[in-house]
């Protein structure tokens, strides 16, 4: 057995284990944190296949950005897992035939004569590297769906903000000189509304 | 490795660039207007509709250009479709205006950068000339909508209208993308018209190209809204605050019409047999469902959501007459009309969703068919507009829509489908009748609210105007119809 093939096994198998924690962990806060060990244990499977930008992103944006915000929920929302857990047995049949199901489909597909490469075609030229290539595709051939792709977020954003934001406010305390001073007709106010029709 | 980058063709696409540009600026430019009427935003937004026509007149060549390595496309039919874009656009800001500003949480600048940038993606899918381009546009279009439908947001049916329109709208892209990554596979390029060329050069999995096509078929479908993936347009039209109903029901069908053509007849022409039968099941089914739910219908928002699945159908069957048994001589002629019955579509469906907004004000949403209990003795100029808007729906002869369904009926006809015209034609004559009961509405019924009609100037102007367009393209449909027929002449 090569370096290489050390490597991956012992990477699959933290993987593996990583992920089995994510599901059987009773502390939701363990969970959290054995996926994020599954997300660099993966990153650590894709550097293997010189596929060091994707490892890269997934670490940057899995890691950095959504496991942390993940993490936040959990923590600040009061989750009851063990009532969540309720039913687990009864669904478990019928959870574990949707996984076989899945399973063989993956196997069907993994499979077939049109999904398969040649080892030769997979390997990577040495010298090359596929940060940078994606880097100048990004900027030249696909510069005009890339700035799109910004505008789609720029969207998003807004539409977040304009749903959301419902105007600054303001913080509301008393002030006893104004309290003091205040009148009857200041307490009231007669209003005259235009009828309207349902 | 960046020595042999070339910098794009600008040119063709500087319409998009001005748009996005400007819909930029006038969102920070939005942050200073004090006015609650936000008349500087509003003013803005049409100007930059304008000037998007304007540049696309002085850049249009007439010739098919491509740029940005081959994944955006300029030809006549984007050009006039676009042109036609600002058009609708314009109008449906102009109709909106004052339902927005009656109500608080819409009267917002975002309502219209968000307008334009829905705009802006409608022009891309229209200019689209590869998989990504396509989805990203249709992306930045659907988001835009899901916002606008969810603006009103303290009102409880928009937001699950919202809701159920983000859902179904993320499942729809997903059916489509997951029909383009197959299409992918089968052919190993994403760009349509190298797409084309592998095709008819032939060697290409014919089984995972139709497996992907079965779902690019799908996603299409949805996203033009026709039976069976027209659960979201009732309730989508209903929900949705009017003035963004009307956005809903006419623009996208433009950007929609023009994505169908460039997947299925640009891209995929070769494989014409096997998604004309499915389109055909498509539009009969979308014909039958659609008229004759519309007449089970109170709400008249629900009533012209099925009478848009309805025509969808009907508009399905110029595109599935254009190639048979390998027979294009009739091509040009099936997918102009198709082109007309779109664009005819839109210009009524402005006009009646127009006019429900000019019958709504502040608290009083004009949206059940009783509201119209005798418009003609509120206002008998009115009611005449409506009248030849739902005349022009319904088919009647000597409006723009009889001359949509005539020439598209030409077509299937000329493509030996007769049983199809025959099909088309009956579900017509059955879709006529709720028409025609708003009709009798209107004129007949007594009215329980006299009051006359109050409207600002510019909006009975325009809204006056967009009725008598469609009777008098009636008269005259040759204008539109061989402007479609010599725009996609140069473009296929």
């Amino acid at each position: 057995m090569d370096i290489q093939t050390a490597v991956f096994y012992f990477l699959s198998a933290i993987l593996i284990f990583a992920s089995l924690r994510v599901i059987t962990a009773r502390n939701p806060i363990h969970a959290a944190l054995h996926l994020i060990l599954a997300f660099f244990t993966c990153g650590g499977i894709w550097a293997l296949l010189q596929a060091e930008f994707l490892a890269i992103a997934l670490i940057l944006v899995y890691v950095g950005a959504v496991m942390v915000l993940f993490l936040f929920v959990v923590m600040m929302l009061d989750i009851n897992i063990d009532k969540i857990r309720q039913g687990f047995w009864n669904y478990l049949p019928l959870g574990a035939l949707v996984g076989m199901l899945m399973v063989m489909e993956m196997g069907l597909v993994l499979g077939s004569k049109y999904f398969q490469v040649a080892a030769a075609d997979a390997m990577v030229p040495a010298g090359v590297s596929n940060t940078k290539e994606i880097g100048a595709l990004m900027f030249s051939e696909y510069v005009y769906p890339f700035e799109l792709a910004s505008i789609v977020l720029l969207v998003g954003m807004i539409a977040a903000i304009v749903l959301t934001y419902r105007g600054p406010k303001k913080s509301k305390y008393t002030n006893p000189n104004q309290q003091v001073f205040v009148k009857a007709k200041d307490r009231m106010r007669v209003l005259q509304m235009p009828v309207e029709k349902d | 490795m960046f020595d042999n980058f070339v910098v794009p063709n600008l040119l063709p696409a500087a319409p998009e660039m001005f748009l996005a540009v400007m819909a930029l600026a006038i969102l920070m430019i939005d942050l200073t207007v004090k006015d609650s009427r936000r008349t500087v935003t509003f003013a803005l937004t049409q100007l930059t509709l304008i000037g998007c026509a304007a540049i696309q007149f002085a850049t249009s060549t007439g010739e098919i250009t491509y740029t940005f390595s081959n994944m955006f496309v300029d030809d006549l039919m984007a050009d006039l479709l676009k042109l036609f874009l600002y058009m609708t656009v314009l109008m449906v800001l102009f109709y909106s205006r004052g339902y927005i500003i009656d109500r608080e949480p819409m009267n917002k600048g975002e309502y219209y950068v968000l307008a334009l940038f829905a705009t802006l993606g409608m022009m891309v899918m229209i200019s689209a000339n590869h998989f990504v381009t396509i989805y990203i546009g249709l992306e930045l279009l659907s988001l835009s909508l899901y916002a606008m439908v969810a603006m009103n947001r303290d009102s409880v049916v928009s937001s699950e209208a919202a809701m159920k329109y983000f859902v179904l709208g993320a499942l729809a892209s997903g059916l489509l993308l997951y029909g383009m990554s197959m299409i992918y596979g089968a052919t190993g390029t994403l760009e349509i018209t190298a797409i084309a060329e592998r095709l008819y050069s032939g060697g290409v999995n014919k089984t995972v190209l139709v497996f992907g096509l079965v779902f690019l078929v799908g996603g299409l479908a949805f996203k033009l809204g026709v039976v069976p993936f027209h659960m979201w347009i009732p309730d989508v039209y209903h929900g949705a605050p009017t003035s963004v109903t009307l956005f809903i029901s006419t623009a996208p069908k433009l950007a929609a019409f023009a994505i169908v053509m460039r997947l299925l007849v640009n891209g995929l022409i070769t494989m014409a047999a096997d998604w004309q039968s499915m389109l055909i099941i498509l539009s009969v089914l979308s014909m039958a469902i659609g008229n004759l739910a519309a007449i089970a219908q109170t709400n008249l928002k629900r009533m012209l959501a099925y009478s848009a699945i309805s025509h969808m159908g009907f508009m399905l069957l110029g595109i599935v007459t254009g190639v048979v048994g390998g027979d294009a001589r009739y091509a040009l002629n099936a997918y102009s009309s198709a082109m007309f019955y779109v664009i005819a579509y839109v210009l009524m469906s402005a006009g009646t969703f127009g006019m429900m907004l000019l019958m709504a004000r502040a608290g009083f949403e004009a949206e059940e068919i009783n509201d119209y209990k005798g418009l003609n003795k509120r206002s008998p100029w009115f009611a005449g507009i409506m009248l030849m808007l739902m005349f022009s729906m319904a088919g009647v002869p000597f409006f723009i829509g009889f001359f949509a369904k005539f020439s598209v009926l030409q077509a299937v006809v000329a493509a030996g489908y007769m049983w199809l015209a025959i099909v088309a034609v009956l579900f017509s004559l059955i879709g006529a009748f709720y028409y025609l009961r708003l009709v009798k509405v209107m004129y007949f019924d007594q009215p329980e609210d006299e009051s006359p009609l109050t409207a600002p100037m510019d909006v009975r102007i325009l809204i006056s105007a967009n009725g008598l367009a469609v009777a008098l393209l009636g008269i005259f449909p040759q204008v539109i119809m061989s402007l479609c027929a010599y725009a996609l002449l140069r473009s296929l």
